[in-house]
């Protein structure tokens, strides 16, 4: 019986999260050949092409990357990435993993008590103070550069690597007390009620609880955290000189020095790319819900 | 009496009036995220709509303090504005602002929900199929940017030029057309990398909106003997307006604020051709120093984004009221 039960559960994840909808099928086509999913699959390689192009010139030599038309079967080399080691875009890489991971820390510490204060033990007004969150994100980070720079190097913080986890902290806010919100949302009343009934206590609910149903949801919050920041530019090109400069940095500056780059320029690319395709493949089915502000599930 | 006072007493948070001090247990957790956003995202607004008032560029340092942050020249009042609305360069910029937004918005829009409609039927390696649409949103924007104005664009080397070079070759025409893509449409070329970054955006949004149909309203179609293209213009579709608002409208957000594809791709230029207004902004700021007027760019484009955003705020709690009442 657990089996027969468990089955859909295990087989579509998906839209047993999506709680009450139902799972819905497309109707089968009629006709044999699958023209729609060819036509699927050539749109989807189409656009897929400029990221496969990238990770495929980045193991070409540099000769082979530079030609016309292009070398598709040049042989394998490893060379570019050990280049881009000597060329020292290691601290750039720990200063990005820094800023990210700190900024989407310090994000989970302030959003999820807030969550907590809009959903299960919600303030009076909670819907105007979500929707304060979510105005604060609409606003154009370009508009707040000048008096950030201005605050910055009054405090004497430009190029350093806390004033952007700062500063993506508060980018990312918005979004992960949203999502978080959304995920609190979704631990049902009655539990928490009968939890209360049996006198658990707060902690023993929280760790027992809500803990439990919460944690994809706060995984995919932190993912989608270090997405943005990992890929933020305009703060790190304007506020960052030497000592804190993240990979983006890296990538705008090392083009301008070059020769023969491209191969090279797709090693980084890639390099720098990595951690969020990864982080992006692993939340891609909480990623809606984190680009819709949580309006989308 | 005592009945009804042991009651409330088993149940306490439902039913009593809450107290001061229960309020404030519950405001508490929300205290310090509430604390740091405001003073993060409104001082430098609030600093911003000061500054645009005052004559001041770096390069000729006047005598008046700005709360110790720097020296300004004097007070300008709405001049900045009027410089805004006047300059030719910010003129342009407001226009290819709104030029580049729309059009990628709406391409990505079009494109996105092709690609949801798509996905959104079975077939074989629909999840992989998904999983590589998303990844042009996930490259860092800075090297897609990179990618497309050196691997694809360049016109020696680039892929589309050797893609449309080896075609040539195939039919025995020879050397194949030698096109500088940036230089000669460096805004379409702008808009084609950012339709392709913000496609899967729209894409993911449309793709939810359509698998959280009803499913016994399509049915009840299928059993009325409903053609497929009925059934999308009348049910589909109309299900489907808000999440294509809500995707629009968020990635209108988002695109008006680009600012690395402009500063990586082609700088603006040639020329001003496709200054937007964050680019313009960071050239008024750290280029000419006008920090007058670069505020003042900055609140035009504060109230630019509010417009939008007044709609996106509204779409999002229709969704919102949904989610909550169910």
């Amino acid at each position: 019986m657990t089996t027969v039960v468990d089955k859909p559960q295990t087989r579509a994840p998906r839209t047993s999260q999506r709680g009450r909808r139902r799972r819905r099928q497309a109707e089968p086509r009629t006709s044999g050949f699958p023209w729609w999913a060819l036509g699927t699959w050539i749109v989807t390689l189409i656009f897929f092409l400029p990221v496969a192009w990238m990770v495929l010139t980045s193991f070409h030599h540099e000769a082979d990357a530079a030609t016309n038309p292009p070398s598709v079967l040049a042989p394998i080399t490893f060379s570019n990435y050990g280049d881009l080691f000597d060329r020292d875009i290691a601290p750039y890489l720990i200063n990005s993993a820094t800023a990210s991971v700190l900024s989407t820390v310090l994000v989970l510490v302030l959003a999820v008590p807030a969550a907590y204060a809009l959903s299960i033990k919600p303030v009076e007004k909670w819907t105007d103070v979500l929707f304060f969150f979510l105005s604060t994100k609409f606003l154009p980070l370009i508009a707040a550069l000048l008096p950030i720079y201005l605050i910055v190097k009054y405090l004497g913080m430009l190029d350093n690597i806390f004033t952007l986890v700062i500063l993506y902290t508060s980018m990312n806010l918005p979004i992960a007390v949203w999502m978080m919100r959304s995920f609190l949302a979704e631990v049902p009343f009655e539990i928490l009620e009968a939890a209360q009934v049996d006198g658990a206590g707060f902690i023993r609910t929280l760790v027992s609880i809500i803990a439990p149903i919460t944690m994809p949801g706060l995984a995919a919050t932190s993912l989608i955290c270090f997405i943005f920041s990992w890929n933020e530019f305009m703060f790190a090109v304007n506020l960052t000189a030497v000592r804190a400069a993240t990979s983006p940095i890296f990538l705008v500056g090392f083009i301008s020095s070059q020769g023969l780059f491209l191969a090279k320029l797709c090693a980084a690319a890639t390099l720098v790319s990595l951690p969020v395709l990864i982080a992006g493949f692993a939340a891609q089915d909480k990623l809606v819900r984190g680009l819709s502000l949580g309006a989308v599930k | 009496m005592t009945a009804l006072a042991s009651e409330a007493a088993t149940s306490p948070p439902t039913t009593q009036p809450p107290t001061a001090r229960d309020k404030w247990r519950r405001r508490g957790p929300l205290l310090p995220a509430l604390i740091f956003t405001i003073i993060i995202t409104q001082i430098p607004f609030v600093l911003t709509i000061a500054i645009s008032t005052l004559h001041w560029n770096i390069l000729q340092p006047g005598e008046k303090s700005f709360l110790g942050l720097g020296n300004y020249q004097s007070f300008a009042g709405l001049q900045n504005y009027a410089t805004v609305f006047s300059d030719a360069r910010l003129r342009n910029a407001v226009v290819n602002t709104v030029v580049l937004t729309t059009s990628v918005v709406v391409i990505s829009v079009l494109i996105g929900l092709g690609l949801a409609i798509l996905l959104d039927k079975r077939f074989p390696g629909r999840g992989l199929a998904r999983t590589l649409l998303i990844a042009p949103f996930l490259v860092m924007p800075v090297a897609a940017a990179l990618l497309w104005k050196h691997a694809l664009y360049n016109p020696d080397y680039g892929l589309f030029n050797g893609i449309l070079n080896w075609i040539w070759q195939l039919f025995g025409a020879g050397e194949g057309p030698t096109i500088d893509y940036v230089s000669r449409w460096p805004m379409p070329s702008v808009i084609a990398a950012l339709v392709w970054q913000w496609t899967p955006f729209m894409m993911l949004i449309l793709l939810a909106g359509l698998q959280s149909q009803p499913g016994d309203v399509l049915e009840a179609a299928k059993i009325d003997r409903a053609g497929s293209f009925q059934t999308f213009r009348f049910i589909t579709l109309p299900h489907l307006r808000q999440y294509i608002e809500l995707s629009a409208l968020l990635g209108s957000i988002y695109v008006l604020q680009t600012f690395d594809a402009i500063y990586t791709i082609t700088q603006g230029g040639p020329g001003s051709a496709t200054t937007n207004l964050p680019y313009e902004i960071y050239l008024t700021t750290f280029r000419k120093y006008e920090y007058g007027e670069s505020a003042a760019a900055g609140v035009v484009t504060v109230i630019a984004t509010i417009i939008v955003a007044t709609f996106a705020l509204r779409t999002i709690s229709s969704l919102f009221k949904e989610e909550i009442s169910r």
